[in-house]
């Protein structure tokens, strides 16, 4: 169970989550402190630390979409946020799963914040609610770089599968 | 089944016959483009070889480019440490499709590797930038990835997990209207489909509208793809592609035409007539918040900008020259004009076009992407206004979340620039000049 600590509504761009003044930081160590910048009270409560890992953002339609910025989503994992969202721009979802931030995809969920959620598999329970909803299964082929604990580890094993020398 | 140019190419480049919507695969990747963020391409690179026992060494130099174009010259220490940072990869690695900081080559990526002929119909581009669709415009399949994505081709030169997106044919019948641009189209068209309209598909363009456009209006309509949310646009490679790499980009070796089967299966057909077309703007803070510029006619403005990878080549400066020649930019009024590339500013220069926009009093910038990113170059105070041929009005793109950004043509920008409002240039100019040849056959007059 975790707590919903920002809902968004559709369209929240890359711009939004990790402001283009901010992308001559490129390590993701050091993204996670513009997470969100511009939505200032959210980004000092995330710098204060008082957003525990594993809490929720709820989003509506198409999150992250515009810029291929890789910090969009170094900036959210950095503090182990979860986000369920109706839908997901392809680029950020890709680059969501590649450096592991935790994303699901729920159409129709519901959430304001306080709420408190429990994200599975399957489906999305809103506890505070009482509403369930379905989740839909990440495109498929991604799954073998979740589990291989991100895309850099998955390239690691291809590399060295195809240099049997080793 | 028929197949579409996306699964065509995609069939070809994952060494299969046929490909279907729907089936992952692992194209090998003919180009492989990034900018400053290489910096962080390069660390997630040296993070996949840790522990690897290999040497950390691209898998082929040649078909890496790397140009410096978001923040040119560095704005700070901090950018020109990455910057360093990439040189010194650059030289170790091999790379031969470098762009460095120089006024003799170079610009913006999205206008260097089409104009050096490093683009070519049938072939996969992948760029760690969203507006790598802008390729498509010749006839390639061309998709932004994240840093570490690109890490990952550069160590195995391939794209991992590519699902074969279905396709939206865009279809354009008609002829457009004296300054109603290929700009003003694709806004239209996001317009209708919305910004997530297009997520995980590709946008193909079709009709008789896009036949007799030019390489530079195609450029325009697959750059905007993305903002659709599209994986890839792209126009099918016919005989204005072969000219546009045979004569603007001097490719002498073969070149393969790859075009859709006739029975290729769309997912969704959007059609539009051109001629009934009026110029477009979109209006903050959403890309797909389209009104035809009639809407907004007579609202302030600040600052013009006229450039970027969507609206910064020649045909772009020389409308806006054309409008802006013998006036004056408003007072109070910033004009800021980037060319999207140093060929881009020559061919401006020794057309007069340059001069022209300098006498009316807009600014000349060096080639990049400028203030588009909101990072340097002409960042907007509080409450203000701007008007840019760029291709996204997201809050704070500008470098502030307070200001708001309108996007439109060169031709609206320009004729805006004359009043200080947003203005429709067809209301400009007189009944003379909107009979001039319309924007698609602007470039064959240089
Ligand atoms: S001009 Fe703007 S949109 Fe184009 S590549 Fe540069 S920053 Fe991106």
């Amino acid at each position: 169970m975790a707590k919903v600590v920002l809902t968004l509504g559709d369209d929240v761009s890359t711009d939004d989550i990790y402001p283009g003044r901010f992308m001559a930081t490129v390590l993701p160590s050091e993204t996670p402190q513009y997470a969100f910048a511009d939505h200032t009270a959210f980004n000092a409560r995330l710098k204060a630390g008082q957003i525990p890992p594993g809490s929720v953002m709820v989003a509506g339609q198409n999150f992250g979409c515009g810029s291929s910025r890789e910090q969009a989503a170094s900036t959210l994992q950095g503090h182990e946020l979860v986000v369920v969202a109706r839908s997901f721009a392809r680029i950020f979802l890709q680059n969501a799963i590649n450096l592991g931030l935790k994303v699901v995809v729920a159409p129709g969920v519901e959430a304001a914040e306080g709420d408190e959620l429990e994200v599975a598999a399957a489906a999305v329970v809103n506890h505070t609610s009482g509403k369930t909803f379905a989740v839909t299964p990440l495109p498929r082929a991604r799954q073998a770089i979740i589990d291989a604990g991100g895309l850099i580890a998955y390239t690691r094993r291809r590399l060295m599968k195809e240099e049997p020398h080793l | 089944m028929g197949m579409t140019v996306v699964q065509k190419i995609l069939a070809r480049a994952a060494g299969r016959a046929s490909v279907e919507v729907g089936d992952v695969v692992e194209p090998a990747v003919d180009l492989a483009m990034s900018h400053e963020n290489a910096a962080l391409v390069i660390n997630q690179f040296f993070e996949v070889y840790k522990g690897a026992g290999l040497e950390p060494r691209v898998w082929d130099p040649s078909r890496i480019a790397i140009i410096f174009d978001h923040r040119v010259p560095a704005e700070s220490s901090k950018t020109a440490n990455n910057q360093k940072k990439v040189r010194e990869f650059v030289a170790q690695q091999g790379i031969a499709k470098f762009r460095d900081i120089r006024g003799d080559e170079g610009g913006i990526c999205h206008q260097v590797l089409p104009e050096s002929g490093w683009v070519r119909p049938g072939r996969v581009v992948v760029g760690t930038d969203s507006h790598t669709t802008t390729h498509g415009a010749l006839g390639a399949f061309g998709f932004g990835i994240g840093a570490t994505e690109m890490a990952s081709v550069w160590a195995l030169g391939v794209a991992l997990n590519v699902e074969v997106p279905a396709t939206i044919q865009v279809l354009v019948n008609g002829r457009l209207a004296g300054f109603v641009s290929p700009k003003d189209l694709v806004l239209h068209l996001i317009g209708r489909l919305t910004a997530q309209g297009a997520n995980f598909k590709a946008i193909e363009y079709h009709g008789d509208t896009i036949r007799l456009m030019s390489t530079s209006g195609r450029l325009v309509l697959c750059n905007m793809a993305v903002e659709a949310g599209a994986t890839s646009g792209i126009v099918p490679a016919d005989s204005e592609t072969l000219r546009y790499l045979r004569e603007e980009t001097g490719v002498r070796d073969e070149i393969e035409v790859v075009a859709p089967d006739p029975d290729a299966v769309y997912g969704q057909v959007v059609e539009i007539d051109a001629s009934s077309l009026e110029p477009q703007v979109a209006c903050p803070h959403a890309v797909d918040n389209v009104k035809p510029v009639a809407a907004v006619a007579g609202t302030r403005i600040d600052q013009v900008v006229i450039g970027s990878c969507t609206n910064g080549r020649l045909e772009d400066l020389a409308v806006a020259a054309r409008i802006l020649r013998g006036k004056k930019v408003a007072r109070g009024v910033r004009v800021l004009v980037f060319p999207a590339s140093w060929r881009v500013y020559r061919d401006a220069m020794n057309g007069g076009h340059l001069a022209a926009l300098s006498d009316a009093g807009a600014l000349i910038m060096n080639p990049g992407c400028g203030c588009c990113l909101g990072v340097h170059q002409g960042a907007l105070g509080d409450g203000e206004v701007a008007l840019s041929s760029t291709n996204r009005n997201f809050k704070g793109r500008m470098g502030n979340p307070k200001a708001e950004v309108y996007l439109c043509s060169p031709a609206v920008a320009a004729a805006s620039a004359v009043t200080g409002v947003i203005t429709d240039p067809r209301t400009l100019l007189n009944h003379q000049d909107t009979k001039t040849p319309r924007l698609a056959v602007v470039v064959t007059w240089w």
